[in-house]
């Protein structure tokens, strides 16, 4: 058997079980642990299927977890700050932040992934974010980018009650790694919750205004088209709805993200999507860790 | 319903923004501010027709930064409270505390009617502030009153002064408007108030319906400017509840006449009339902003717009999702 690199999921709710059934199907992760703080319905789904559990949290990981070298966060942005994430940094485990705390880099795996391989601690952005930057991205790559919205659409159904809590989060953390990795001048994010039944897939709507106008638009036309196939690789779900136009100095395109249905349903994309970016994060992670002395 | 206190909530220099793709000059809004104010309404909202931060390619680019219209607004009003709107989703406590510093007293935090929820974070941000809260439900066509009421109930728990429902697609029929005003007002212990749009002609008739019901704040606009065929007509709902013998403090229908003839009526872009794609956004329950974008998108795809909005309908696309009229007109123009 091939080695595998063990790792942690903090929070067993439905962003944690998710990410459960996708460490299940990595070839170089191992689903080692899942951490709660009650004997929850998450706790005894991993013990379900033989994974190991614990309820004393990130201190129960770290206790009890043999040779854990990547945790996943899904709790809340508070538990991150205070707990979890200095915990893991002080016992060298490399922590996959998907709450909004961002203490360590923004990721958006086809953009920054390789310049962040060293760091202990790196933040997921948003859903909406792992949906549209990398199309941010595949503009101002070749044409640079004065401004650049974004419109996410979610289905009421799958925005649990942290985002409806901080919808301020959602839009100020996309609007920053809009431009912090989107590498637009001005990045602003929009979110829409809809509740039409049944439940409306993601959507997402990117703008982009184009520094460069001179950059012909079938140049980036292929850029984003070209990205779009790199997403399919760990998103399938993902789509185009509407094929990149350009209007002036405007370029729009719609995308879809239809979720892989691993726990949560199909219409959950954009669950599917961050959770999807987060592994694909940690299995580059770990393939560096196996190249250097494997699981040691 | 006689000599029952109403307030006018004007909302011009908001949902008027539309009208004018958020066109408003500093100057513009300084007449219109100072002449409602000393036409005796109660509320004057103003900013960007989408809220607070809704300058973007989604909704239009704003003329003027809204916080210098704020501003310019709030030098002129010594008895009215200045309101702005916000929609959790697209601006955020940040812009409402800016806002409070251009001198905005009270803001209305605006949701789809079954998203109350994602409203919390903001009134309870605007109380802490000391500004007055409304919790402002959009569509309230889409959801049943047993619904709705909950909702309500929800805004109420966080902090709200008063709720105010919007027929968002101007859809309803006046029983429809009375079943909910009448639901709310009873279950919740704050007032309760109303906000028409006129795609059916039912603009006023609602507002009435409205008031007979228990709505104690109601929604109107200069010559009636708004999104979609615009809103209650500001003069002349005055003058209606006027002849019913309701109480409206101070107003004077002959100033918002003045007002509306000197600083609107020129300024207009449209006739605020019923043509045909006002009414379709009525009869087929589409948020009312989305009139002029669908224009815009009938152009350049070649197609009808009645067909677009049909479509917006069918999806139950919500208030916000104007990007949708580009994916909605770009698949009816595939099928062709």
């Amino acid at each position: 058997m091939a080695d595998k690199i063990k790792v942690g999921v903090i929070g067993p709710g439905n962003i944690g079980s998710d990410l459960m059934y996708k460490i299940f199907r990595s070839k170089n992760l191992e689903m080692a642990m899942m951490a709660g703080i009650v004997e929850s319905e998450g706790i005894k789904r991993a013990k379900g299927f033989g994974v190991p559990t614990t309820i004393e949290g990130v201190d129960g990981l770290i206790k009890d977890g043999e040779d854990i070298k990547i945790v996943f966060d899904a709790t809340s942005a508070a538990a991150h700050l205070k707990f979890n994430g200095p915990k893991l940094k002080e016992n060298g485990i490399v922590a996959i932040d998907l709450t909004p705390a961002a203490i360590g880099p923004y990721c958006v795996p086809l953009v920054n992934l390789d310049k962040l391989a060293d760091e202990q601690d790196i933040n997921m952005v948003t859903c909406g974010g792992q949906a549209t930057i990398p199309i941010v991205y595949a503009v101002s790559r070749v044409a640079g980018a004065e401004y650049a919205e974004i419109i996410a659409c979610i289905s009421s159904k799958s925005a649990g009650p942290g985002t409806r809590a901080n919808m301020d989060e959602f839009t100020e953390t996309t609007s920053k790694a809009i431009e912090v990795v989107g590498g637009a001048d001005k990045g602003k994010a929009i979110i829409v919750l809809n509740p039409a039944e049944p439940p409306l897939m993601m959507t997402n709507t990117i703008h982009v205004r184009v520094k460069d106008k001179k950059v012909p638009f079938k140049k980036i036309e292929k850029s984003i088209l070209e990205m779009v196939e790199e997403l399919k690789s760990y998103v399938p779900g993902y789509q185009l709805r509407v094929p990149p136009t350009m209007d002036g100095d405007r370029v729009t395109t719609i995308v879809q993200v239809e979720g892989q249905a691993d726990f949560l349903p199909a219409y959950s994309g954009n669950l599917d999507i961050i959770n999807s970016a987060a592994v694909a994060a940690a299995e580059k992670i770990a393939e560096k860790m196996l190249a250097e002395g494997g699981n040691k | 319903m006689k000599n029952r206190r109403v307030k006018l909530v004007d909302t011009t220099l908001r949902d008027g923004s539309h009208a004018v793709r958020h066109s408003f000059t500093e100057k513009q809004v300084a007449k219109i501010a100072g002449g409602l104010d000393r036409s005796g309404v109660d509320i004057i909202e103003i900013s960007h027709g989408d809220g607070l931060g809704g300058s973007s390619y989604n909704y239009g680019f704003s003329g003027t930064d809204e916080l210098k219209l704020i501003k310019a607004a709030s030098k002129e009003i010594k008895n009215a409270k200045l309101a702005v709107l916000l929609l959790p989703g697209i601006g955020t406590i940040a812009d409402l505390k800016k806002a409070k510093d251009a001198g905005a007293k009270a803001v209305r935090v605006a949701t789809h009617v079954t998203e109350a929820d994602v409203s919390a974070e903001h009134i309870y941000a605007a109380k802490d502030m000391d500004m007055m809260a409304v919790g402002f439900l959009m569509m309230v066509h889409m959801a049943p009153v047993e619904r709705i009421v909950e909702e309500a109930l929800k805004m109420e728990s966080y902090g709200a002064d008063y709720i105010n429902m919007a027929d968002s697609s101007g859809y309803l029929l006046p029983e429809d408007v009375a079943a909910r005003i009448d639901a709310v007002s009873k279950a919740v212990k704050i007032p309760v108030g109303f906000h028409a749009h006129n795609n059916m002609g039912m603009a006023v008739a609602n507002s009435l319906a409205a008031v007979e019901a228990g709505a104690t704040y109601l929604d109107a606009t200069l010559r009636g400017l708004g999104a979609g065929s615009g809103n209650t007509q500001l003069e002349v709902v005055t003058g209606v509840l006027k002849r019913a013998g309701v109480d409206l403090g101070d107003a004077d229908f002959y100033g918002m006449m003045d007002v509306a003839a000197e600083a609107v009526d020129p300024i207009m872009q449209r006739p605020q009339v019923i043509d045909n794609g006002s009414f379709m956004l009525g009869y087929a329950g589409v948020y009312s902003s989305f009139l002029l974008h669908v224009y815009d998108a009938a152009k350049k795809y070649k197609l009808d717009p009645r067909d677009i909005l049909v479509e917006l309908g069918r999806r139950g696309m919500v208030g916000g999702q104007e990007d949708m009229i580009i994916d909605v007109a770009y698949q009816l123009s595939q099928k062709k």
